[in-house]
């Protein structure tokens, strides 16, 4: 059990080495800084595989960092959620560097994007392997850190000025979330999640945690841009450059966002029906909010940007019923959406990679000229509207169907109404981007490099075949492990603490 | 004598800086070799040594210490201070885990030869630090200098 | 108890400035001001009335020790907020060589 237990270092160690060493070389070898980064996502993702076999095989492995005994030292816990993150993360940051091959040569500073990308996916894998809060604080900030510089890295007048937007309140968010764990080691005296966990269940629930709970929310919401908090991200997504944009709406949001915040208020302040109302009245409200606002825009990415809100709103809802079903659609559509949202991002990117515009009634007819480009947005559009047989239609089927079944008929009829304007929006696009008459300007473009076909084909290839997934027989190695973290709920600290021993 | 003026501060200036900053210097060191004894250690050490180094650009300006101490070399130090520290850590693995205490000898407390890998982690953060943060005054001193040019 | 009310009125100072202010280099400042708070905050939790520094030392008995891990905490804490501020700073002087202006009002581009 010895060699397994320390594969899950590996995945904070490889990348962050990566980084380190692609700094350090970069300016001298290009070729090798792309070589290198590409072959190191791959080899977390081929290790991302084999963590979900061995969730299968102990369902709960901690890791003792520097052989100290939890509470005193840091742990690192790897059980079904954090296995289903951790492929998500490392399944679609290789697709993003795949693609950043030949996106990011227009761009000077090719090493130092792969150092930074390096250094927020070590950051994204830490906050979901830790058993730690304030050590998910940490590998939150370096997140946080590198995606700033990430969405600055164009240095023109718009990235600059969503950057500067993104930076102020994120780190507000950031201190939100400090105070929040200064205020519970104030009062439990204690940082570790399980423990923390058993403490407060022993105790009576004493005004100093609602507080700390309502901190974090505000805190983990700004990043998971959940309505009330949402203005950064349709500025600060767009903004950068398209790999970058398809990592931030895929990964980050809910790498550091919705999963931070099913850890923290399912697995250690443990639920009450208040939070769960609380959660599905701001998925529904951003779902309905972010589609209103993504059918009036004209630019292609801004409307994709609205477009991450409504659908984490989904996940949200789906979360905020708290059946069963409910969190398995909610996981589900977590992962469908990392799927086909970076896959749109991509698109995007590969439209402005070869035509060089953003709006999308400056392009037109794109379909005969780019059949790679129109075929995979067009499998990505249908999937993120819920259409049938795509994996976005079976996710989105759950959550109205677990709606149904909690009885908050309501919240179902907002589900539907949000996937139709989705559709709606959707439509726009491809009729306005892809179909139609080709402008005159495009008629001597060509399809976009090989390597950028290859990235876009894979994710639209799990598009079309991510329904799979829930079947049975296929979700006992996916899924239900993850839903079964998060319907057991506080009995987390059990769990992790029996594992110790 | 004048057109060296030009350049940084003051002549007293000048003199007191040649004069103390080796001393903040070596103060900057002890910080870090004593910091697993007594209060101190990586990272405050590592901000003395490079205030150090500001306090000689403060000085004598930014052309002089430029041309001595080029970006290339601050951003090495800070790699290899990083990988070293990484090092550190994933040696522990010889003793079954990460950021294990590997060291055989762990000497007397309260001596300097003592705390396992605490020193080397220290000198490996102080390299980091002392770079990363004189590189950072560096770029923005640098940024500053653009933005004038263009105006 | 007053102390922590103190406390939190610094934290307000620095997010009221963040919000309402209109030069960047003043948001910036509110920034570090909110860093500051919460990280006085954090020293506040751990001490102890006439509590002494958490050094062992030879030849010593320790009584009444201030809690270490808040200032452990802190440190981190500050190293994450030099990162930030030096990057948000970049970010400025960068927008300031683009818009030749430090005023948020006239640095409106984006609409969101």
């Amino acid at each position: 059990m010895r060699w397994e237990l320390n594969l899950l270092c590996v995945f904070i160690v490889l990348p962050l080495a990566g980084a380190f060493l692609n700094s350090l070389v970069a300016r001298r070898f290009r070729k090798f800084s792309t070589l290198w980064s590409n072959l190191i996502i791959f080899i977390l993702f081929l290790l991302s595989l084999v963590t979900l076999k061995f969730v299968n095989q102990y369902s709960v492995l901690v890791y003792k960092v520097g052989g100290w005994s939890p509470p005193f030292g840091i742990t690192l816990v790897l059980d079904g959620l954090s296995a289903f993150m951790l492929l998500a993360i490392n399944l679609i940051s290789f697709t993003i560097t795949l693609f950043s091959i030949n996106y990011m040569e227009k761009f000077t500073a090719k090493g130092k994007f792969y150092t930074l990308f390096l250094l927020m996916v070590a950051g994204m894998n830490g906050v979901v392997l830790t058993g730690d809060i304030f050590n998910l604080f940490v590998f939150l900030e370096i997140a946080s850190i590198a995606s700033y510089a990430l969405v600055a890295f164009g240095t023109e007048k718009d990235e600059l000025e969503a950057a500067f937007k993104y930076i102020v309140m994120s780190t507000v968010a950031s201190m939100f979330v400090l105070l929040g764990i200064g205020l519970l080691y104030s009062y439990a005296s204690t940082l570790n999640m399980a423990d923390l966990s058993s403490y407060l269940a022993q105790t009576e629930p004493a005004l100093v945690v609602k507080f700390a709970a309502v901190l974090f929310l505000f805190g983990f919401g700004l990043k998971a841009a959940i309505v009330p908090f949402h203005a950064w991200l349709p500025d600060a997504h767009p903004s950068a450059p398209a790999p970058i944009s398809a990592a931030l709406s895929g990964l980050v949001i809910k790498a550091l966002g919705v999963y931070v915040i099913v850890r923290m208020f399912f697995n250690v302040f443990g639920v009450t029906s208040e939070i769960l109302g609380v959660f599905s009245v701001l998925g529904i409200v951003s779902m309905m909010v972010g589609v209103l606002l993504a059918l009036g825009q004209w630019d292609f990415k801004r409307l994709l940007a609205y477009h991450s809100i409504s659908q984490v709103g989904y996940i949200m809802l789906g979360l905020g019923l708290g059946t069963p079903l409910g969190i398995l659609g909610g996981l589900f559509h977590l992962f469908n959406h990392s799927v086909f949202k970076p896959l749109l991002f991509l698109n995007s990117g590969s439209i402005e990679y070869i035509t060089g515009t953003r709006k999308l009634n400056e392009m037109g007819g794109l379909r005969e000229k780019l059949p790679v480009t129109a075929n995979t947005s067009f499998i990505a559009s249908m999937s993120i509207a819920g259409i049938p047989p795509f994996n976005g239609f079976w996710s989105k089927l759950i959550i109205i169907i677990a709606c149904v079944e909690a009885g908050r008929i309501g919240y179902g009829f907002w589900a539907v109404l949000g996937s139709i304007l989705t559709l709606a929006s959707f439509m726009k696009v491809q009729k306005y981007a892809f179909f139609g008459k080709l402008n005159e300007k495009y008629t001597q473009i060509k399809e976009a490099p090989f390597l950028m076909q290859v990235s876009m084909l894979f994710l639209a290839l799990i598009c079309v075949f991510g329904g799979i997934l829930i079947l049975p027989g296929v979700r006992e190695y996916f899924i239900t492990p993850a839903v079964d973290v998060v319907v057991r709920g506080i009995a987390y600290k059990d769990v992790v603490i029996g594992a110790i021993k | 004598m004048n057109s060296e003026n030009n350049n940084g501060m003051s002549l007293i200036i000048k003199t007191v800086t040649r004069l103390t900053v080796g001393f903040i210097f070596i103060y900057g060191i002890y910080i870090v070799l004593h910091g697993h004894v007594s209060p101190g250690g990586g990272f405050a050490g590592g901000v003395i040594i490079a205030l150090s180094f500001v306090n000689l650009m403060l000085a004598y300006g930014k052309e002089e210490l430029y041309k001595r101490v080029p970006k290339t070399v601050l951003s090495l130090f800070e790699s290899i201070g990083a990988i070293m520290f990484l090092s550190i850590a994933l040696l522990g693995f010889t003793g079954g885990y990460f950021f294990y205490d590997w060291f055989v000898y762990k000497g007397e407390p309260f001596s300097i030869f003592s705390a396992g890998t605490m020193p080397l982690s220290n000198i490996a953060i102080a390299i980091k630090v002392a770079s990363g943060l004189f590189a950072i005054f560096l770029v923005l001193i640098l940024l500053r200098v653009t933005s004038g040019e263009e105006e | 108890m007053s102390v922590y009310f103190l406390n939190f009125v610094l934290f307000s100072i620095g997010l009221y400035c963040v919000l309402r202010k209109r030069n960047l280099i003043k948001i910036i400042i509110g920034l570090i001001i909110c860093e500051y708070a919460v990280n006085l905050f954090l020293i506040l939790v751990g001490y102890k009335m006439n509590g002494r520094s958490p050094i062992y030392a030879p030849q010593q008995e320790i009584v009444n020790m201030v809690d270490p891990l808040p200032q452990v905490l802190v440190l981190t804490s500050i190293v994450i907020s030099l990162a930030t501020t030096a990057l948000v700073i970049a970010v400025a002087i960068r927008i300031y060589e683009k818009y030749h202006t430090f005023d948020i009002t006239k640095i409106r581009r984006l609409k969101g």
